[in-house]
Order: C-alpha cells, then sequence, then structure tokens
C-alpha cells in the first residue's frame, strides 16, 4: 500500500464507536474512500460513508482494544497501490503490503496491527534503459524505458496516465531507485519508476476490442472444449472439495499469459504457502525460467481482516492493469469471489444497510460487473494491444448455483466451468462437467485452432461433444435397464465415450507430464480416440461383436497417452495396434 | 483500573448495556457484580463514546439494573504455561479439577492473530491414525485442520478417540529421546453432554492420555455465551504448546455446531441481520479465525493439527456450518449412516470424503511410492460399485456383466474389510496398502488404469486373479 504523500491538509478526528472492522469518527474532514489512520496505533482503515457530522470507516486491521475518543489521522488520499519495478516475485497481502517485509519488521511469524510498508522496495536500485531521447514527444502511458525486472519480464516504464507529457528535456541510463527521476519533460513534469494508482478507479485505455487468441491453459477440457479467450472472462464455480483450487493453481501456473496475477481471497493459509513455496520451482514451460517471475502473489487468508479481503481484488486488478499497460497479456485468478462478496455482506451488514438478496448488499451485481468489466482485450491509450484475462472461482453455499454471487456472476462471464461434486468424489478431475459448463469465445476462437493446431478441430470437437452427449442421453437408460440390454452401437457410443471422459479429459494435476498438455498433444488423443471409434464402428457394421470390440488388449493403452512424453511416437504405435488387432477380428 | 459504574440501561438475552463517561476498548474483558457476591465476566462488543454493549459469558439471570460494572482495561488472556498438561478446565479456562491455580508463565490474548501466510511451512508430515480409511483414502498430514462431518447418533466420538490414541508419526517410533517432538492433545467441549464428556475423560484416563492433555469442558448445561470462547481458548493453549514448547498438539473440538448456534444466539440478541438459515452473516471469518489457526511455522519444532467435530442437522451437508466449515479446512472425513447401521466401524464413507493435503504427504518416502495409484483406483472403483448397486435394484445381479459383477463384490469387501476395522484395531500404512492391493486384485489387471504399469506387476495378486477365472 502506499504511503499517502500529497496530502492537501486535512483535519484529524476522534472515534466515536468500535464496532468489529467499523469505526465511526466525528470531526473527520475526509473525502468518501480517502484512507485514514485509526487510533493510537494508526490502523490503516479507509472512509466509506459520510452522514453529517459522522464518518465510517472500514478498517483494514484487528480492532481489539481500541477505543472511543482515540484519533483518527485522514490522509487526503484514496486507497492506492504503489506500481513500478519488484511486483513480480512478489507476496502481498489484501493492501499490498509485502509479506516478507512484514515479517522482518514484525520480527514474528504473526501478522501484527498497525505496520504499514510500501508495496515495492523504495530502496532498491534498478538499472534503467531509456528508449528515448531528449526531443522525443512523449504522452500518457507512452513507454520511455525499460527495466530487467527478472528473467522472463522487462518492466517498461511509462508515463504516468495522469501525466500531461511533452516533450523530454534530459533522460539517461543507469542505477536509480524507483523514487528518481528517470525521464525530464519540457513542462515539468518529472517521471519516475514508481507510480501510485487508486485501486477503485479503472486505469484508462482507447477502446476494448473482441478478442481472438485463446488463453492456453495446458488442460485438456479447457483447451479441448471450453476455452477462454485472451481478455476473457470465466468462473468457476463448486461446491468445497470439487477441485475449484487447484484448477486455479494448473491456470496460474501453466496458462501461455506473460503476466500472472494470483489473488488468494479468503483463502486457505496453507494453500497459499503451497503457492508460495511450489511456484519458485516450477518453470515455465515457454520461456523456461521460473514461473514466479512472471506471478505477483496476493494473498488474504479467511482470518485476515474482512476489510482488507474487499480491497484485496481491486489491488489485483490494478496491478494487472499496469502490466497491461506495458503491452503484456495479463491473466488473473480471483480464489474466491464468493469471499469479497460474503466481505461486501459483513461491512454492509455492519453499516446497517437494506440488505437485497440472502443478506448481499443490493450493490452486489454493480460491483461484481464493474470488476469484471476491467478485463478484456484492449487497445491501450500508448497504442500497444494487450489483454487482462479474469478467471474467477466462485463458492456457492451447498453447491447451489442459483445463489446470488454464481448467478450475478453468470451474467456477466462468458465462460462458465462448472465443477461437479459427483465427478470429484469419483477422483475424475478436473472434475469439469462437460455437459453444464460452456464457453462463448468458441467461434471467435475457432480460427486461431485451425490455423494453429488443425484445420479439423472445431470438426473433431464437435464430434467428442457429440459423443459426450450421447452418453449422457444413453446412460439414463442404462440406469433403467443395464448396458446390456442396449442396441450393440449404443453400447459401442458408450465404450468410447467412456475413452473420452478417462483419456481425454481427465488430467492428472500431480503428475510431471500430464499436468501440462499442449494444443498439439490435447488434438491427438481426441485423434486417437477416434480412429478407434472409426475402426470399431466399421467392425460392427461388418457384424463383428461388440464384446470383441471392448475387449482389445491395446485400447485401453489410450488411457496412459497423457503421461507420455513423447507422445506422438506412442500414439502412431497404438493406433496401428488398435488398426490391426480390429483387423485381426474380421 | 477505570470506574464503577451502575448505569445498566438495558439488558437482553445474553446482552448488558451500560452507560459510560469514558473510552472503553473493543473486545476488552468486564465483570459485572449482580450486588449478592455474584461475579460474571463478558466482553465489550461495541464501543461508542456514550454506551457500551456487553456480552456476558456466564448468563445475565441475576443481573439487575443497580448490578455494578467494572472494565479490566485488557482483552481476554489466556493463562499459559506448561503445567497445563494433565489439567481439566472449565469452558472459561478455569480449573475444575480440585487440582491448584494456574501460575501462568504468560498470559495471551485469545483473539489468536493470523499467521503470515510467508511464515508458515507447508504440511507435509504423514500422520498414521491407524484407521485405514483415513491413512489409506485420506491421510491426515501434521498442521492440517480436518474435520468430522457427522451426524447426531453416530460414533464420531469413537473415532475422534481411536485418533488421539493412536496418531503418531511412523519414523519417529524409534527417536523417542526426540526432544523436541513430544505429543499433545487438547480436548475443547462446547456444549456437550455430561455423558459425552464422561466417555472422553474415561478414555483418557484408562489410555493414560490425560497427562499429555488439557481439557476444557463447557457442557450442556454451561452458559451458551461461554462457548464461544473455549475454542479461542483451546487453541491460544495449542498455540503456545505447539510453537514455543515445540509440541505436536492435536485439537480435538466438539462440537462445532454448537459453538455455531451460540454465534447465532449472540447475532439475534444484537438484532443484526442474518444471513443464510438465521446464522450471522460474519460466521465464514469467525470460523476462519478458529480453523486457521491450525498449521505449521517455519523455524519452530511443534505443529497445530485440529479435528473439529460438527453433527450436520438432518444430516444436511449443504447446512451452512459444515458448508462453510468445508470452504475453510483441508477437506473433512464423512461419517454415513447407512454404514453404521451395517455396523461398520468406524462408518466413515470414503468418498465425500478428502483430503485436500493427502497429495503431498504421501508417496515414496513419505508412505509408499504407489499409495496415490492405489488410493485413486480404489476411490474410482468404489465408485462405480457404488453406482451399479442402484443398478441391481432395478435389474438385479444376473443381468449385469461378469466385471460389473466384481465391481459390486469389490465395493462389498471394501467397506466390510477396508473400512471396517474397530475402534480398536491400528493398522499400519503398509498394512493398509496392501490391503487394498488384496481388494483390487479382484478386478482384471486392464481395469487398474489408475496404477502405474510398474506397480501392477510388482504388487498385483496374480494368483487370486486365476482364481476368480477358474471359479467363473
Amino acid at each position: 500500500m502506499s504511503q499517502a504523500t500529497e496530502s492537501d491538509v486535512r483535519e484529524d478526528g476522534v472515534i466515536d464507536s468500535v464496532s468489529g472492522p467499523v469505526v465511526t469518527a466525528t470531526d473527520l474532514d475526509a473525502r468518501m474512500n480517502d484512507v485514514v489512520y485509526v487510533g493510537h496505533e494508526g490502523l490503516m482503515g479507509e472512509v466509506i460513508e459520510i452522514e453529517g457530522d459522522i464518518t465510517t470507516i472500514q478498517v483494514y486491521e484487528e480492532t481489539s482494544d481500541v477505543s472511543p475518543d482515540e484519533p483518527v489521522e485522514g490522509t487526503g488520499s484514496p486507497l492506492s497501490v504503489d506500481l513500478g519495478p519488484g511486483m513480480l516475485d512478489a507476496i502481498y497481502d489484501g493492501v499490498q503490503r509485502p509479506l516478507d517485509v512484514l515479517e522482518e519488521k514484525m520480527g514474528s511469524p504473526y501478522l501484527d496491527r498497525g505496520v504499514d510498508a510500501p508495496g515495492i522496495d523504495l530502496e532498491k536500485t534498478w538499472e534503467f534503459t531509456p528508449t528515448v531521447e531528449a526531443g522525443d514527444e512523449v504522452g500518457p502511458t507512452d513507454i520511455v524505458g525499460t527495466v530487467p525486472e527478472t528473467p522472463s519480464i522487462e518492466h517498461k516504464v511509462m508515463v504516468p496516465p495522469d501525466f500531461e507529457g511533452g516533450e523530454v528535456v534530459a533522460t539517461e541510463s543507469g542505477n536509480f531507485t524507483p523514487d528518481e527521476t528517470v525521464v525530464e519533460l519540457a513542462n515539468g513534469e518529472a517521471i519516475t519508476m514508481h507510480q501510485e494508482w487508486p485501486v477503485r478507479q479503472q486505469r484508462p485505455a482507447e477502446e476494448k476490442q473482441t478478442p481472438t487468441t485463446p488463453l492456453i491453459s495446458g488442460q485438456r477440457v479447457l483447451d479441448g472444449l471450453f476455452p477462454i479467450a485472451k481478455g476473457g472472462t470465466a468462473a468457476i464455480p463448486g461446491p468445497f472439495g470439487s477441485g475449484k483450487t487447484v484448477t486455479q493453481h494448473q491456470l496460474a501456473k501453466w496458462a501461455d499469459a506473460d503476466i500472472v496475477i494470483y489473488v488468494g481471497c479468503g483463502e486457505r493459509g496453507n494453500e497459499m504457502t503451497e503457492v508460495i513455496e511450489d511456484f519458485p520451482e516450477l518453470e515455465d514451460p515457454t520461456t523456461g525460467n521460473a514461473l514466479m517471475d512472471r506471478t505477483c502473489l496476493i494473498a488474504n487468508t479467511s482470518n485476515m481482516p474482512v476489510a482488507a479481503r474487499e480491497s484485496c481484488v481491486y489491488t489485483g486488478i490494478t496491478i494487472a492493469e499496469y502490466f497491461r499497460d506495458m503491452g503484456y497479456d495479463v491473466a488473473l485468478m480471483a480464489d474466491s469471489t464468493s469471499r469479497w462478496a460474503e466481505a461486501m455482506r459483513e461491512i454492509s451488514s455492519r453499516l446497517e444497510e437494506m440488505p437485497g438478496e440472502e443478506g448481499y448488499p443490493a450493490y452486489l451485481a454493480a460491483r461484481l460487473s464493474e470488476f469484471y468489466e476491467r478485463a478484456g482485450y484492449f487497445e491501450n491509450i500508448n497504442g500497444l494491444h494487450s489483454s487482462i484475462s479474469v478467471i474467477g472461482a466462485v463458492s456457492p453455499p451447498g453447491g447451489d448455483f442459483s445463489e446470488p454471487v454464481t448467478q450475478n456472476t453468470l451474467r456477466i462471464v462468458k465462460t462458465f466451468w462448472a465443477l461437479d461434486a459427483d465427478l470429484a468424489e469419483r477422483r475424475h478431475f478436473p472434475s469439469i462437467n462437460w455437459n453444464e459448463s460452456y464457453s462463448l469465445y468458441r467461434d471467435q476462437l475457432d480460427p486461431w485452432f485451425v490455423e494453429n493446431v488443425r484445420e479439423d478441430w472445431p470438426e473433431k470437437r464437435q464430434w467428442g461433444i457429440d459423443t459426450l452427449d450421447e452418453e449422457a442421453e444413453l446412460q439414463e437408460i442404462v440406469q433403467l435397464v443395464g448396458k446390456d440390454a442396449l442396441p450393440e452401437d449404443q453400447q459401442l457410443t458408450l465404450e468410447v465415450a467412456r475413452y473420452l471422459r478417462e483419456a481425454w479429459l481427465q488430467q492428472n494435476a500431480f503428475h510431471p507430464t500430464d499436468t501440462y498438455c499442449e494444443p498439439e498433444k490435447t488434438y491427438r488423443i481426441l485423434d486417437a480416440i477416434r480412429t478407434f471409434n472409426d475402426e470399431a464402428f466399421d467392425a460392427l457394421d461388418a457384424g463383428i461383436p461388440v464384446e470383441e470390440l471392448s475387449d482389445l488388449d491395446a485400447v485401453p493403452r489410450l488411457n496412459r497417452i497423457g503421461v507420455q512424453e513423447d507422445y506422438n511416437e506412442y500414439i502412431d504405435e497404438l493406433e496401428a495396434d488398435i488398426e490391426s488387432e480390429i483387423q485381426e477380428l474380421y | 483500573m477505570k470506574k464503577e459504574y451502575e448505569t445498566i440501561t438495558e439488558i437482553s438475552g445474553p446482552l448488558v448495556f451500560a452507560e459510560v463517561d469514558e473510552p472503553v476498548g473493543y473486545d476488552e474483558i468486564v465483570e459485572i457484580d449482580t450486588g449478592d457476591g455474584d461475579v460474571r465476566r463478558g466482553q465489550v462488543l461495541e464501543s461508542t463514546s456514550d454506551y457500551v454493549a456487553i456480552q456476558v459469558f456466564e448468563g445475565t439471570q441475576g443481573i439487575d439494573r443497580n448490578s455494578s460494572v467494572r472494565f479490566l482495561d485488557e482483552t481476554m488472556k489466556m493463562k499459559l504455561t506448561e503445567d497445563l498438561l494433565g489439567r481439566v478446565l472449565s469452558g472459561s479456562g478455569d480449573p475444575i479439577d480440585g487440582g491448584p491455580e494456574i501460575e501462568p508463565d504468560e498470559r495471551r490474548n485469545i483473539v489468536g492473530k493470523a499467521i503470515n501466510p510467508y511464515s508458515r511451512e507447508y504440511p507435509e508430515e504423514f500422520i498414521q491414525t491407524g484407521v485405514s480409511g483415513i491413512d489409506g483414502m485420506n491421510t491426515l498430514v501434521r498442521g492440517q485442520k480436518l474435520p468430522i462431518f457427522s451426524a447426531s447418533g453416530l460414533p464420531h466420538n469413537d473415532l475422534a478417540l481411536q485418533i488421539a490414541r493412536q496418531a503418531n508419526v511412523p519414523e519417529e517410533e524409534e527417536g523417542e529421546d526426540d526432544e523436541g517432538s513430544e505429543f499433545a492433545v487438547i480436548f475443547g467441549a462446547m456444549g456437550i453432554t455430561q455423558e459425552e464428556a464422561n466417555e472422553f475423560m474415561d478414555d483418557f484416563e484408562r489410555t493414560g492420555a490425560l497427562e499429555r492433555s488439557v481439557v476444557f469442558t463447557n457442557l450442556a448445561d454451561d452458559p451458551a455465551v461461554e462457548r464461544t470462547i473455549t475454542p479461542r481458548l483451546a487453541l491460544t493453549t495449542a498455540e503456545y504448546l505447539a510453537f514455543d514448547k515445540g509440541y505436536h498438539v492435536l485439537v480435538i473440538l466438539t462440537d462445532m455446531t454448537n459453538y455455531c448456534e451460540a454465534l447465532r444466539e449472540i447475532g439475534a440478541a444484537r438484532e443484526e441481520v442474518p444471513g443464510r438459515r438465521g446464522y450471522p452473516g460474519y460466521m465464514y471469518t469467525d470460523l476462519a479465525q478458529l480453523y486457521e489457526r491450525a498449521g505449521r511455522i517455519k523455524g519452530r519444532d511443534g505443529s497445530v493439527t485440529q479435528i473439529p467435530i460438527l453433527t450436520m442437522p438432518g444430516d444436511d451437508d449443504t447446512h451452512p456450518i459444515p458448508d462453510l466449515t468445508g470452504y475453510i479446512t483441508e477437506g473433512q472425513i464423512m461419517m454415513n449412516r447407512d454404514l453404521n447401521s451395517q455396523g461398520i466401524e468406524p462408518p466413515i464413507n470414503v468418498l465425500p470424503s478428502l483430503s485436500r493435503l493427502m497429495d503431498d504427504g504421501i508417496g515414496e518416502g513419505l508412505t509408499r511410492g504407489d499409495h496415490a495409484d492405489v488410493k485413486d483406483q480404489m476411490f474410482a472403483a468404489y465408485a462405480e460399485g457404488e453406482d451399479l448397486r442402484d443398478l441391481v435394484n432395478i435389474v438385479g445381479r444376473e443381468a449385469l456383466s461378469e466385471l460389473d459383477n466384481k465391481y459390486l463384490d469389490f465395493a462389498d469387501r471394501f467397506e466390510s474389510e477396508f473400512v471396517e476395522q474397530g475402534y480398536n484395531t491400528d493398522r499400519s500404512i503398509n498394512e493398509t496398502i496392501e490391503l487394498g492391493w488384496d481388494l483390487l486384485s479382484m478386478l482384471p489387471p486392464a481395469e487398474l488404469n489408475r496404477i502405474d504399469e510398474e506397480f501392477i506387476e510388482e504388487h498385483y495378486r496374480g494368483d487370486e486373479q486365476e482364481a476368480e477365472v477358474t471359479a467363473d
């Protein structure tokens, strides 16, 4: 969180009442959404309501032992994040305080109160190389230089969006701290590597365009059936234990975005620790560098103060927009947006606002759509094209998708990955239900798949979908009369569909090879199953009984393709074996 | 010390409102003297410059307008010392075993601070509970929070006691002299009956576990509001023993449902806007503040492992209490009424059960290299068998294929041999996995598609397979 510096002098107030995270103060001269420091310990808070002389503040830290009559100090600036080199590889709490710095400052493994720390290290020097020279004209968000931030990412230093811009009068390369001027403009504006931006305000862009490139996730069920676009939005709702977090982690690990922002919003402490421990050791499949080099983590665990949970998604999306301005494709995972909505509900109920559906505030839908609208494929003001994809997990109570957070989210997002407790129970992972899920990006992304993977990608995929649909219908009959009562061709369809489920849709996130599946491999597995399908149906037409066709030795090897590193060779051999075995039956 | 007030303006349920003319801290502890020498303790729920709202732990009965209110200038603290081991305390932390007063080394705020995720150590140390349904299928690791989702009339207490008795980390058995890794049990009872409490106490005494335990008891007839502090006292003690004294602490909290009822009672008395089914909207946050106090910390020897027990009203796991719990904890162990009536002990239904930390806690060097594969295959096979049971009811066993019949047999034997073991059998992880292989070998090897071929070659019971074939 940035220390408010630019304050115009404001009057300080006095605490009137304290009730959990909500504090009211009198005589405080503050604007709506200004950051204030509450009490003798200076707990950080934000103004959320002003009524007469009473200012209501939500406090981002625990308020135990805070009492009336303690002072409240205004800062005169809204909740902002520090933007600059040093954000990648970092792990923040909900108001962008680096957790490693907090540990050091507090000298304890527990999070204490009243300790502030800037979001980026203001002492550290970075090697700046200008990309402009004296005499050049620059405007807002134009790139003026670069900093090698991590081995994978070059940080672009930009003119802040609220600057006027103009002619460059001086710049030089060298090592600077984030607050030192690196470029001077003729109108006196001094550009540093450090910017601040209020989290609740979208960073401006030129225009939003239709996304046409998929965000490849390396997960067969997603890339193959329900792809999301770079710049798209997706929701993953599911009851507890259905694998939301593992799916989010998989996306954070393998999605082919340049930058990944992972917002752990009200989730488990041990899970965040897992991310912190795992990511630095994982390799980015495209660059070979550590995954952590392109990742920024925001961790607000479920036992951290609720107000900071409310702000953490905004912190995340603001950082995402900053990287978007540099021309990078950013993917933001929010796990879970339900906790964020619940934080809104909790604050709203402390304010005694009139509740909407299920106690959620009436503005729930507006806040959700505001947030998801910050995603998209943009043309930036500086002319670069880049995207923010947002993937939000939703945790519906009791797994009931009709509740307000799921419903309001579904009205906005275009990809829906429905997690299914039944699938999870039988350890079919990722437990994404192929009948309920959808992606509205399929058509606009097909040209990409046709061009970059295989020409018949859409056609093969449709075959897979049809087979799975048919299976779902047949299963209902099987439930009544048993499988053996079906005609032979339908029995064979069930057999093929089983391989689609087990060999193609299922994917082991914990297997070193199977955890990431490139689109080519996704295609080839599907195609191998199709080969079996075609050969087997031909044989069936020729009068070979279905029992013999479902008892072939080679076919179960389909299930092992996922774990093969040299899959092309394996599949070639397997397809040949299936063909010859079926030929022998004639 | 602040002055005493005799300014009570309103008493409503567990809440007392009093006027004040000096600032009182939020969460501060209050003593209310009823005038006849009876002193009740409470906590400030809301503090304004004119009045405070106080939640009274021991009930408001007998308090009147003339009762005096004294503010103690501090928040609720737990008296901590290693000598707490072997003691039995009330739900408010006072000794009730007739022993001496507690001489604290330290007093600590019971509202624990959040552990910095950066300072946590990821839990991946396997705990062997000796229960196949847990060790084999939903493994517990040190620092995990794994609740038991049960319902009225199910033997969750027997299972909890069995875990408390048998839990150990296999390699450490040889290194008993390793001083940093002693084991301790903290038992927090909230609103359970005297009879249930006796069951626990008798077992603790019988097995000698009491001397390495601290027991907090709030019984069914104790004040409900007190239940909101009992788990916090228990967890503060657990953190002290784990992270200051290096114990591996197992915390059993029972019954979380009663805790949540108490939260609802306070919420209703404060006229808060209720969330689902009348429970307060902040129940998720509140429960998280308890459950998240499990874990390990870098550079500290001890660990806090939690096994909260909750009874699902109407066996409904979508009820807000199990639902919110499941979203916070790292999995759950589900008890099942059908299995119980079949006499399966413990009646664990492994399919909806889950241990989220399992994958990192098992495998070569931790349990066995084939553990994960065997587990996955058994889950899949049991689920398949369960599905087929519905079908058998309609078409009969004869109408099913030979393979389907094998799956049905697998599901039956899985329940009657793998899950069923009785509350006094302590199975090693090796026995559990071998038993798994015994059962999986009922199926043809080609069906074992989740298991690496190498393992199948090594462990598959070839002879039994042949016997099966000839039997057909």
